[in-house]
């Protein structure tokens, strides 16, 4: 059923997620909301690396490799990420990102 | 598979520095966790940078060549050997200033992340794979992250942790993306040289620049080069002091070695052009002189000190981009002797650029613990107050600004040289000397303040801990005694440029 599907749609979807993460990223108001843009920018590149795998290159293990890899990154970034955002509402009952201007020319 | 071959044990030697710096962390941990109470930081702070030592006595006897070490994840020549003597010695004297750097409370957590991001800013060095590349950067950043935001009870070290956060995460996101590109284009290949086999055949221009281009915003993060350079004020004002200076030092190095590693191995100017090569060519130039005016321009209108400091950094990466655009344009005709020249030249600066402003950020948390406040009025009359801290900051802040006698002079000394060996780059070196002569003005107005002003309210004498006095000592007679060593440590980062070019 896979094979009935060219390469190019996965690669689509991937630069949708993608988009859609980094103007999350890049716009949401909330701290959480980015990590979250974050994590979908990463699924992304994974469903572009497991399709790169399948289609390109299923005999190499470079792409699961990377993937993998991948995964554990976001993971670590996900706990430091929200342990970082802890901190700064400790200190500032507050985690909308426009709001952290402590420091200023 | 790409590679049959079995595990051999033998390569765990290419790898022997990096290991000895995870056990480092380990002992770290439990030596912090059995002492209980009574471990002082003291303790932690001088394992640590002994097993630094350790590491760097280690890495000379890592066997160097072009072979790929752990199935060609890394590549230990001697640009990777020069590069992880950088990041120990930086992270060496960072352990040893953050020891007795009071805000930071807790010990052994502390420096068991300084000694992994060391460790893995050592592979990003080496890296010869763009899954080692990724994983070595987001090691080295993510550890990078949590010090930042590591006084977690002041507001603005909580800011500046989640800023780096965020900021370094997108980037970082983004250069991934350009990275699955790569793979996804090359036929599934990850190594550095297949990627380059694919790129020289030429196909898929337009896909592989887009994909270069995501990649270097990953770089540019790391080494602050504009538009990616907003990041730094906020993150090393609100960092330790220790903090800054690693972070502006031995990461930012570690961002121009997978800079230079990445544009060399994978996009190649020559003798092959490889599809997209003419964009990093092109692109090189106006971010350079940009760079180097958003640090200067901006950095003359700050009162605080770390603030001012992290806008002179920018402006010392601006330089060193210098080094990096010579570089390119040297590839892109051809000249082997000014490739060479190019990249030694940004080596030996980033090299004594790490000594300079660790220095210069140790002093200043030195100065800015006792006064309570980073206001550059905190430095006023520091000359009477605590003449040899002024002293060495004045020898810093003389070698950021390129004065004579220090190593500061002889590293722009070879920057220049380098670009002036391409006629089309003396438009670059031209804005090179303008933006020294504006660093000077805000250089000096430190000095001026430490030895001409006086506050009536800053009268009593800055007590220097024995151990930050020691490192301040060494960092400033090390400025000195790198400017008579420059033949032989400029031998040393020409062989290292050879051996990347081989």
């Amino acid at each position: 059923m896979l094979n009935g599907i060219p390469l190019h749609w996965f690669l689509l979807v991937a630069a949708a997620l993608f988009c859609l993460g980094l103007f999350g990223a890049l716009a949401r108001k909330n701290a959480i909301a980015v990590l979250m843009g974050v994590e979908l920018m990463l699924n992304a590149v994974n469903i572009n690396l497991l399709a790169f795998w399948r289609y390109v290159n299923p005999a190499g293990t470079g792409g699961l490799a990377f993937t993998a890899f991948v995964f554990i990154v976001a993971a670590a970034e996900a706990a430091v990420g929200l342990a970082l955002i802890i901190s700064v509402y400790r200190n500032t009952q507050s985690i909308d990102p426009e709001k952290l201007d402590q420091m200023k020319l | 598979m790409t590679s049959q071959t079995l595990f051999n044990p033998s390569e765990l030697i290419a790898v022997l520095p990096e290991g000895i710096l995870v056990i480092l962390a380990l002992i770290l941990l439990v030596v912090d966790l059995t002492g209980g109470r009574n471990t002082s930081r003291r303790t932690l702070g001088i394992i640590t940078a002994c097993g630094m030592l350790v590491a760097l006595i280690a890495s000379f006897f890592v066997p160097q060549g072009s072979w790929g070490a752990m199935g060609g994840l890394l590549r230990n020549d001697t640009f990777a050997f020069a590069f992880r003597i950088i990041f120990l010695i930086g992270g060496g004297l960072s352990a040893l200033l953050a020891v007795e750097f009071k805000p930071v409370r807790a010990g052994g957590e502390f420096f068991t992340l300084l000694t992994l991001a060391t460790m893995a800013m050592g592979l990003m060095a080496a890296s010869n794979d763009i899954i080692m590349l990724y994983l070595a950067t987001e090691t080295a950043s993510i550890a990078l992250y949590l010090l930042a935001g590591f006084m977690r009870d002041t507001p603005r070290s909580a800011e500046s942790g989640l800023k780096y956060f965020v900021f370094g995460s997108v980037t970082s996101t983004i250069m991934l993306y350009g990275l699955s590109l790569l793979y996804g284009m090359s036929g599934g290949q990850t190594n550095y040289a297949e990627l380059a086999k694919w790129l020289m055949s030429g196909k898929e221009g337009i896909l592989s620049s887009l994909a270069l281009l995501m990649v270097l915003v990953g770089f540019a993060f790391k080494t602050s080069a504009v538009p990616f350079q907003f990041w730094a004020p906020d993150v090393y004002q609100g960092a330790p002091s220790p903090v800054s200076g690693f972070i502006s030092t031995a990461s930012k190095a570690a961002g121009f070695a997978i800079l230079i590693r990445f544009l060399q191995a994978v996009y190649p100017a020559f003798p092959v052009a490889a599809a997209g090569s003419d964009v990093w060519i092109r692109l090189m130039m106006p971010v350079t002189i940009l760079t180097m005016f958003a640090g200067n321009l901006l950095a003359i209108m700050q009162t605080n000190v770390k603030r001012l400091l992290a806008y002179s950094s920018i402006a010392q990466a601006g330089y060193a981009l210098m080094g990096v655009t010579a570089f390119a344009f040297a590839s892109a005709s051809g000249d082997q002797i000014n490739r060479t020249d190019a990249i030694a030249s940004v080596i030996f600066y980033v090299g004594t650029y790490m000594l300079t402003n660790i220095l210069a950020f140790g002093v200043t948390g030195l100065v800015v613990q006792k006064v309570g406040s980073e206001d550059i009025r905190s430095f006023s009359g520091l000359s009477k107050r605590a003449p040899y801290l002024a002293l060495a900051m004045v020898a810093a802040l003389l070698s950021l600004a390129g004065a004579p006698p220090l190593v500061g002079f002889v590293g722009k000394l070879f920057l220049f040289r380098a670009a002036l060996n391409n006629p089309a780059l003396t438009g670059m070196v031209v804005a090179g000397v303008i933006n020294v002569l504006i660093s000077v003005y805000y250089y000096l107005g430190i000095v001026r303040s430490m030895y001409a002003e006086s506050d009536a309210k800053l009268v009593r004498p800055v007590l220097v801990p024995q151990l930050s006095g020691l490192v301040v000592a060494g960092c400033a007679l090390a400025l000195v005694v790198t400017t008579l060593a420059a033949t032989p440590l400029w031998n040393l980062a020409v062989d290292a440029a050879k051996s990347l070019l081989n």
